[in-house]
């Protein structure tokens, strides 16, 4: 799995490209972390979802743990270019009840 | 030729890098009942928390262990039938492992949801545990249609579940 991370408007992006699932969730985790650390981090976070046309529970697991830190440091997590797979996963768990899905 | 009853089975290495393959390869051998999309994604899904439980949980990520799927479809009953086998250290509390956002991997940011996604996305999930020999997950997906007489099927699993 590819992330690329920039700034655009009122966003810091977090753009994901792969299927994301256990094989990949760790390292992930850990290029995000260290990227963002390294980052003046806009008080608006938004992952862009259009690169990934799969996600399991270890996805959510990943997505809920950048929304914790993000929190802490008082910034905002939202999710955009969700698919249909994506959705019905995130849709199950209630997470759009935590980071809103937006349209940018 | 239009076999009505199709199965295959596979042995796998319990690797994390094997789940693709694993969802895939069902979501493949399906394609003969005509799913849709969503019905492909939802057994995807599905056969990936499966797969990533023996994984995570069953192996605790331990070399040299091996995970047996059995997939069975039937043409008559648009009918998938998928069973998703360990030998690991099982799941002391069936019950309590099945409820939403229960995980006993808090730290490693763990969402807890892996059998909700199962039971959600499939039409019956039945799992058997025996504590320091392993589990079998099974799970039975109706393609289109079927979805009544299949509810009913549902809730006498989830009954059973709960009185293991």
């Amino acid at each position: 799995m590819q992330s690329r991370i920039y700034n655009k408007g009122i966003y810091t992006v977090i753009e994901l490209r792969g299927e994301l699932d256990e094989s990949c969730a760790a390292g992930v985790r850990r290029q995000l972390d260290e990227e963002l650390a390294g980052k003046q981090v806009a008080n608006n976070v938004l992952f862009d979802m259009r690169g990934v046309p799969f996600m399991d529970s270890t996805g959510i697991g990943m997505l809920l743990g950048r929304y914790k830190l993000l929190k802490q440091a008082g910034k905002n997590m939202f999710i955009t270019n969700v698919g249909p797979q994506l959705d019905r996963v995130l849709n199950t768990v209630g997470i759009y009840t935590i980071m809103r899905k937006v349209s940018v | 030729m239009n076999c009505a009853e199709n199965m295959f089975s596979m042995r796998l290495s319990a690797l994390s890098e094997n789940e693709s393959f694993a969802r895939s390869a069902v979501a493949a051998f399906c394609l003969p009942l005509d799913p849709t999309l969503e019905e492909i994604n939802d057994i995807k899904t599905a056969v990936s928390e499966a797969v990533t439980n023996c994984v995570v949980h069953a192996y605790n990520g331990a070399k040299d262990k091996y995970i047996d799927m059995t997939v069975h479809i039937d043409a008559r009953l648009n009918k998938v039938s998928i069973s998703v086998k360990d030998e690991g250290c099982g799941i002391p509390d069936v019950k309590k492992a099945l409820e939403p956002f229960f995980t006993t991997k808090a730290d490693e940011e763990r969402s807890g949801m892996g059998f909700t996604i199962m039971r959600t996305f499939t039409d019956c999930l039945q799992v058997k545990s025996e504590e320091g020999k392993g589990t079998e997950v099974s799970m039975t997906k109706f393609i289109r249609g079927a979805s009544d007489a299949c509810a009913r099927r549902n809730a006498g699993i989830d009954r059973a579940c709960e009185e293991r």
